[in-house]
Formats: C-alpha cells, sequence, structure tokens
C-alpha cells in the first residue's frame, strides 16, 4: 500500500487474500483453546503468596514424583535413541522381508490409546504375567516399580526417535560414507565419524521429543507403575491427587512447575542441536 | 529402498542389526499388541461378544465418536486457517505463533485437562459466571470435548504448514491474478494440493482424538453411559474386574490403531512425493 | 477437481453423520447417584428394582446413572460441579464436606433412619490360600515381611476405615494411647507397598497383580473379591476386633431442586431401607439394617466387637485431626519412606 521503506509494518505485502480472516481465527482459537487455559495454569498457584506454592513443591512426595517422572522419562529417551538408531538404520540401510511392516508398527505407540498401551503393558509385566513371571524368576519385579515407569515410556517414546532420525539417514551422502570405505575405515570408524556427526541433530531432537511426550504420559504409565508415593508415583498423577483432594493450587503448581522444567530440558537440547547443526556444516 | 541394499556399507553387521531392530520391535510394539488381543479372546469369542453387549459400551463409543466428530474439524479449520496465514503471509511474530502452536505437543494431558478446571470448576475463574448461566462445562460432554481439542490442537497444523510451505505461493497468486476470489482459489488450487497431508493430519488427529485418556480422565465425572469414552470404558471395565471385557473394548481401540496405520501407510506410499515436506521434517 | 473436493466433503460428512448427537430421550425420570468404588455391584443391582417398585407407584420409569471412585474423590467431583442427585458414600465425613459447601442442608444425617446409612460394613482382612503368614489379628500385620496393601486414606473412604480400625485396636490393647495408636499406624504404613486411590485399586494390586500378604478390605469388596477373582486364591480373615462402617447416603439439595428430582432421588434412598432392598443388600455381602433381612444372613456375618465412628468423636473431628492437610496421616507418612 504505502511505501514502506521506512514505516514498521506487521506484514508484507502480498496478493494472497485471506490474511485477516485466517489469522484472526488462529490468533481467536488459540487464545480460548491454549492461552486463557495455561494463563490460568500460571496463574493460578499464586493465589496463596507463595507459602502454599512452596510447600507443596517442597513436599518430598511431589519431589520425588517430579524426579521419577523426568528422571524416567530421560533414561527412556536415552534408551530410544540407541535403539531408534538401530531400527532407523535397519528401516533405511537393508531390505529384508517384513520391512514394509516393521516400518508401519514404528507408528503403533503413537496411535495406540495410552490406556489400551496400559493394561497390556501390565498384563505382560505383572508378576503373573508372561514375560513378568519370568523377571521375577531372576528376582526382578517390573509392574509396579519405577522400571514399570519405564518400559511404558520407552513404548509412548519409541516412534520419535525413529522418525526423525530415519529421514536424515536417508540423506547421509553415501559418497563420503564410500570414500571412507575406500580408505580403509572399518565399520566402526564410518559411522562414528561420517554417520553419527550427521544424525547426530535429528537425535537429540528426536530424544526431546520423546522425553517431552514421556514426561507428561499418563494413561500407559497409571496402570504399569503401582502409584506407590515416593516411589512409583508419577507427577501427572500426583496432579489428579491434590485435585482429587481439591487443591487446585497445589495442582497447578505441580502442573506449572513440569512445564517449566520441560521447558528449560527443550531449550538446552535445542541450543545444543544448534551447536551440533553447526558444527557439522562446514 | 533397493539402492539402499546395493549401497549399504558394513553389509556384514546387517543380520546383526536387521535382527535387533526386528526383536525390538516385537518386544516393545507387537508384544503388548498382540497381548491385548489374546486376553480380550481368553474366555472365547462369547465373553469378548458380552462387552459389546452392554448398553454402556455403545453410549462410550458414542460419546467417543461425538467427541471427535466436534474437536476434529474444529482442529481441523484452525489447522487450514493457521497454515494459510504462516505458510502464505509474512508477518511479525510469526515464530512465537509456530511455537503456541507447537505447545500443546508438549504439555502433559493431565495438564489439558486440569486447565479446564482452573477455568469452570468450582473454584474456577469462570465458576460464578456459568453459575449465573446455568451452564455446566466440566464433567459433561463439553469439557471431555474442550480437553481434546486442546490435546489434538496441532496435529492438523503440523502437516499442512511444512508443506504449504515447500509448495510456495505460486500458484495460487496465479490465480488471483486471474480474477479467481480467495474462496475459489482455496477450494481449486489450495485444497487439492494439500488434500492427502490434510487427511494424513485428519487421521492422525481422530485417532489421537478417540485415543486420549489423560486429560479427559480429568474433566469426566466418569459417569456410565453419559461421560464415559471409550478410553474411559476400558479403566471402568478394568476396575470391575471385568478384565475380559476391558481387553475387548481395548482390542477395538486396537483395532482403530490399525486402521489408521494402514491409511496412514498406504497414503505414505502412494503418495511420498506430497508428503515428503512432513517427514523430513 | 470438484470431484476431488466432494470426496472430502462427503467424508467429512460421513463422520458427521456416524455419530447423531445424543440418545433419543427416554420417559421418565434421571438420576445420578455418585458412589464409591465397592457399590458398583450393589447399585448395578438395585436401580432396576428401583424403577419398578417406581412405576409400580404409577409414575413412568427412572434411568439411574452410575459414577464410582474413592470417596473422597467422588465427593470433591460432586463439589466440584458433578450434577449428583443422590450421594452414596463411603463415610459420613465426606457428605460433610459437600455439605460444608452448601449442596446439602446440614443436617441430613437425621434425614433418613440410621444416621441415613441404610447399610453398614466392616474392615476384615483378605490374605492368601492357606493364611501363609499366619495373619489373625491387627498386630500381626506389621509382622516382619508382611506386605499390607489399603488404599490412600486421602482419596478413599475404605481406608479411612482400615486406618480408624488399626488406630482403635492399638488404643484398645493393654497399655494403649494415642501414641502406642500412633506408633502402630506409622508402622503399619510402612508395611503397605502400593497406595491406591480407591478401594477398587486395591483389590486389584491385591488379587490380580499378586502383591501383598494382606488386604485391608470392606467386608463386602472381600466377599467379593473372593467370589469374582480368587476362589482357592484368597480367602477372608475376621480380626476379633474391627470398625463399624456406615456408608451414608443424602439427596443433593442444591440439585434435585435445580432439576425438579427431588421426590424420586428421595424415594431413591427412601427405598434402599425396604425389606426387598435390605435382603439385596445382604446378598451383595453388605450387612442389613432391617432385623428380618440381617436375620436371613446372620451367618454368613460373624459377630465381632465394633467400634463405631463415635467413639472416634464423630468425622469432623477425625478429618481434622488425621486425614486434613497437615494432619497425623501425612505427619506418619510422609517421612516413612523407602
Amino acid at each position: 500500500m504505502t511505501s514502506a521503506t521506512a514505516s514498521w509494518r506487521f506484514r508484507e505485502p502480498g496478493v494472497l487474500p485471506g490474511f485477516p480472516l485466517a489469522f484472526g481465527f488462529t490468533v481467536f482459537y488459540l487464545s480460548v483453546i491454549v492461552l486463557i487455559p495455561l494463563a490460568a495454569l500460571v496463574v493460578r498457584p499464586w493465589e496463596g503468596g507463595w507459602e502454599p506454592v512452596w510447600r507443596v513443591l517442597s513436599d518430598p512426595r511431589t519431589l520425588a514424583a517430579l524426579r521419577l517422572s523426568f528422571g524416567a522419562a530421560a533414561v527412556a529417551a536415552v534408551v530410544n535413541a540407541v535403539m531408534g538408531l538401530i531400527v532407523a538404520w535397519a528401516l533405511v540401510r537393508y531390505d529384508f522381508p517384513g520391512k514394509r511392516l516393521l516400518d508401519a508398527m514404528v507408528d503403533l505407540p503413537f496411535a495406540l490409546p495410552t490406556a489400551v498401551a496400559g493394561i497390556a503393558l501390565t498384563a505382560i509385566y505383572a508378576p503373573n504375567g508372561p514375560l513378568g513371571a519370568w523377571f521375577a524368576d531372576m528376582g526382578l519385579q517390573i509392574a509396579y516399580t519405577p522400571r514399570g515407569v519405564l518400559i511404558a515410556l520407552i513404548f509412548v517414546g519409541l516412534p520419535f526417535v525413529v522418525r526423525t532420525v530415519q529421514p536424515v539417514l536417508e540423506d547421509v551422502d553415501r559418497e563420503v560414507e564410500e570414500a571412507a570405505e575406500t580408505l580403509g575405515a572399518g565399520a566402526f570408524q564410518r559411522a562414528r565419524l561420517v554417520i553419527l556427526p550427521a544424525v547426530a541433530p535429528a537425535l537429540l531432537a528426536g530424544c526431546g521429543l520423546a522425553f517431552a511426550r514421556a514426561v507428561g504420559e499418563y494413561g500407559s504409565v497409571i496402570f504399569i507403575a503401582g502409584n506407590m508415593p515416593l516411589r512409583s508415583e508419577i507427577a501427572p498423577l500426583l496432579i489428579i491427587i491434590q485435585l482429587e483432594q481439591f487443591n487446585y493450587a497445589g495442582a497447578a503448581a505441580i502442573g506449572l512447575a513440569m512445564l517449566v522444567l520441560s521447558f528449560i530440558i527443550l531449550l538446552i537440547l535445542n541450543i545444543i542441536q544448534g551447536r551440533l547443526v553447526r558444527r557439522s556444516a562446514p | 529402498m533397493s539402492r539402499a541394499a546395493r549401497l549399504s556399507p558394513g553389509r556384514g553387521w546387517a543380520p546383526l542389526i536387521i535382527g535387533l531392530a526386528t526383536a525390538w520391535m516385537a518386544l516393545i510394539v507387537l508384544l503388548p499388541l498382540g497381548t491385548v488381543f489374546v486376553e480380550a479372546f481368553r474366555r472365547g469369542g462369547m465373553a469378548f461378544l458380552e462387552a459389546f453387549r452392554q448398553p454402556d459400551t455403545w453410549a462410550a463409543v458414542r460419546l467417543t465418536l461425538v467427541v471427535a466428530a466436534i474437536a476434529v474439524p474444529l482442529n481441523t479449520v484452525f489447522g487450514v486457517a493457521a497454515a494459510w496465514c504462516i505458510a502464505r503471509f509474512e508477518f511479525k511474530g510469526k515464530n512465537l505463533l509456530v511455537t503456541l502452536i507447537d505447545l500443546p505437543f508438549s504439555v502433559s494431558p493431565v495438564i489439558s485437562g486440569l486447565v479446564w478446571v482452573l477455568l469452570f470448576g468450582a473454584a474456577g475463574w469462570f465458576a460464578p459466571l456459568m453459575q449465573d448461566l446455568g451452564v455446566q462445562v466440566i464433567f459433561t460432554t463439553t469439557g471431555l470435548v474442550l480437553a481434546t481439542v486442546l490435546v489434538t490442537l496441532p496435529f492438523v497444523a503440523r502437516e499442512l504448514i511444512p508443506l504449504m510451505q515447500e509448495q510456495g505461493a505460486d500458484e495460487e497468486a496465479a490465480a488471483i491474478t486471474l480474477g479467481a476470489g480467495g474462496w475459489t482459489t482455496f477450494f481449486t488450487v489450495t485444497l487439492p494440493n494439500i488434500r492427502w497431508a490434510l487427511l494424513y493430519g485428519v487421521l492422525l488427529c481422530n485417532a489421537r482424538a478417540m485415543g486420549e485418556f489423560g486429560a479427559v480422565s480429568v474433566v469426566s465425572g466418569h459417569i456410565r453411559g453419559r461421560t464415559n469414552t471409550l478410553p474411559l470404558h476400558v479403566e471402568i471395565l478394568y476396575n470391575e474386574y471385568n478384565f475380559v471385557g476391558a481387553f475387548a473394548v481395548a482390542s477395538g481401540l486396537a483395532g482403530l490403531a490399525l486402521f489408521t496405520l494402514l491409511i496412514k501407510s498406504g497414503l505414505e506410499w502412494r503418495y511420498a512425493g506430497e508428503l515428503a515436506a512432513t517427514r523430513r521434517r | 477437481m470438484l470431484g476431488r473436493r466432494e470426496v472430502l466433503l462427503g467424508s467429512g460428512a460421513l463422520v458427521l453423520a456416524g455419530c447423531s448427537p445424543q440418545q433419543e430421550p427416554e420417559p421418565g425420570a434421571r438420576l445420578l447417584n455418585v458412589s464409591y468404588d465397592p457399590t458398583r455391584e450393589l447399585y448395578q443391582a438395585y436401580n432396576p428394582r428401583f424403577d419398578a417398585e417406581w412405576r409400580r407407584q404409577g409414575h413412568p420409569g427412572v434411568t439411574v446413572e452410575q459414577s464410582h471412585g474413592g470417596s473422597g474423590r467422588q465427593a470433591r467431583s460432586v463439589i466440584d460441579g458433578l450434577a449428583a442427585d443422590v450421594v452414596t458414600l463411603a463415610l459420613a465425613g465426606d457428605i460433610d464436606q459437600i455439605a460444608k459447601r452448601g449442596l446439602i442442608a446440614t443436617g441430613w444425617e437425621k434425614r433418613l433412619p440410621f444416621n441415613s446409612a441404610p447399610y453398614t460394613s466392616t474392615i476384615v482382612f483378605l490374605v492368601r490360600q492357606g493364611n501363609p503368614k499366619g495373619i489373625r489379628d491387627w498386630p500381626d500385620l506389621i509382622k516382619e515381611g508382611v506386605q499390607v496393601i489399603t488404599p490412600n486414606p486421602k482419596t478413599s473412604g475404605g481406608a479411612r476405615w482400615n486406618y480408624l480400625a488399626a488406630w482403635g485396636d492399638a488404643l484398645r490393647r493393654p497399655g494403649g494411647s494415642a501414641a502406642t495408636a500412633r506408633a502402630f499406624v506409622t508402622e503399619l504404613f510402612r508395611h503397605v507397598p502400593v497406595l491406591d486411590t480407591g478401594a477398587r485399586g486395591s483389590t486389584t494390586t491385591f488379587v490380580q497383580r499378586g502383591i501383598g500378604d494382606v488386604l485391608l478390605a470392606w467386608e463386602n469388596e472381600a466377599f467379593l473379591a473372593v467370589e469374582e477373582l480368587g476362589p482357592g486364591k484368597v480367602e477372608i480373615v475376621v480380626p476379633p476386633y474391627s470398625i463399624l462402617a456406615e456408608p451414608s447416603v443424602a439427596v443433593v439439595d442444591r440439585v434435585v431442586d435445580q432439576k425438579g428430582s427431588r421426590a424420586v432421588a428421595q424415594a431413591y434412598l427412601e427405598f434402599l431401607y425396604a425389606e426387598p432392598s435390605q435382603v439385596l443388600v445382604g446378598e451383595h455381602y453388605y450387612r442389613p439394617r432391617n432385623p428380618v433381612a440381617a436375620a436371613r444372613f446372620a451367618t454368613r456375618f460373624p459377630t465381632l466387637e465394633l467400634s463405631t465412628i463415635a467413639d472416634f468423636g464423630g468425622w469432623q473431628q477425625v478429618q481434622q485431626i488425621h486425614f486434613d492437610d497437615g494432619g497425623v496421616f501425612d505427619a506418619i507418612y510422609q517421612p516413612s519412606r523407602r
């Protein structure tokens, strides 16, 4: 419209119509569905001042629950990074019977309702379940311990690493790899020097997604966790328990703490990822 | 695909890596899936069918469909609108908008339910207003829909934004320049270009909407036959010692998941190019 | 182009068509009974009986909807707006909580006979078949190596009865005092490996998941567990002493006044006291109030020494001292970790 050399402009001009409508609707919808509700989460805990928030967050039970949720999510993310890389590797680099099926199965944890996964995993890993009995013979209890939580979180995080690493692995420059092979680099050397640096940013991103999903996971965990305070009780369950005890501020405080912690961790992962990308791109 | 085999380095490792990948997937994914069906049929087909003979189960099916039928179209319209302004226009604060759209992914489902209680519960911000209006949100279908909408908000938008960014605005700009109206351009140019990605996003959104547990668990009053969605019904049956029933209903949901995957894989194989933008992220 | 668009729109319409909005309205009244965990089977059987009775009295039929969960949690849902016409909870204290927020008129417990508790129960032990750990009485629960399953007293009504029964047993022993009772209950919760939010969750943990040596359970829940899950797997041990659990019922005044369902809600609760209902109550392993019905099930329910909640000073005091935030339970439970 006007010449825009100096004036600040909210939007660059173009021929396409519909911006006010689309933008207005998007912002309105986001406000109603995401912003206002989350604002409640951010504001509500402080209604009674600092003290109640502090009391909830310094409670050993809350700390244990947060530690379990974040700790188990981190371990699950690492396990998923390793195994996800292997699965992605198999899917990208090799042809074998049933490959398409395997590829399709990767998304199952994403599509399967979490409660369904929860009761199935519990049936498998309970002391009287098929795998649970086997582990029990070895003196290892899986279900109703933090190990059960870990299994559930590995399940829900599986697709994220595979699906972020897969396309990158497809794009790794094969010529560089072949050159390395011609130069006599062994399989391990090639993996370490050529493939890993290229895949690392995507791997980290996948880890971040798996982690974020696992931290907040509820449905698949509560059936298998045993929900023992201080030991196998996850933070989302504690939110529900606070709510059941009619402690809105406490529930919101734990929710807010989870949100802030996740945000910080994802931010750090993002920064590392940015560095990795810069380093691998000369 | 076959090019992969020819070029793959370290062929000697192939059996090990394939074996490891297959074993892992069998352990982590196939075993739980198989367990659902095995447990569902543990006492035979009649016991399995019994769960589907109860009116409560059908009420749960109906409610799940109603919630998804409201939540998914809402998020579809939102996804298209968001993608239109993000992929077709340059404006200040775009990155912030994209981040906000992704936000529900990193929020625990329980929190996605909790926030509605904070707003509309008895001690919620809008409680007095709701009481004056005589409207109840928490423990009703409305509450279930709100929680589901929040959890599944990003799916469609996330599929469309990268695709539309990659496709660029040239075709639409040409249509507009030639005198086509905005809606005509959208329906005849944009929509055909994004249709598969749109379907893909709707599919994922729907699968998640029908399977959501944590968020709806917070806002449902667990009233059998009224505010009980299928995943919640699974939990209730499980708590009533009706394990076969719980797994029978669960197997229905698992069937839905498998169906979703089937269509999704079909789309990916047939329209790999049109979906590539999303997968490459 | 057009064809494709139609396909898309058509499939959307299909999705919408698959779900007609709500079922057609049924004739007659609808009641929502918000109850606690172990009454699921009882009310499932009672609701059609009441419907028949209501019709017999010349009314159109009544559909009763049920919601179950930990008693404390259910009370809070009602406070939070769950539109219950009647609440049938595990203990009077939870209904008091609802009354405190003005949804139920005070003095509700006087509106129906027997403190508005149409049936009673008690707390017993459920042990593994053959009672391998030799659990007979409350002190046996804290023997070395015994694992006890109970739900969380913060959210479950049954768990509060469990807690009080344990407390009461310690009090009545020679030299018993608040201090010894506190020590006993503290030690007891050290033996608890899993704390579910409701009685039903605990039963599942014990019977289905095979965790723990003894389940502290409602008598009716224990009978039901033996019947449904573990004939030959678990057995009931009745301790010499326990507590008289009085699950209370009340009409939620604010809701029924809004909905205009007071008459049917009131009748729903009153019919619980009728003799056929009382027999039904006994069939579902609750102890009937009606003497005729009680006589029919006399052999089923052993007599034992029972305290009542009044012996502990009433729910208001008990709730305040033991279960409110910062109460005794918080103090004894929090540090007992590992």
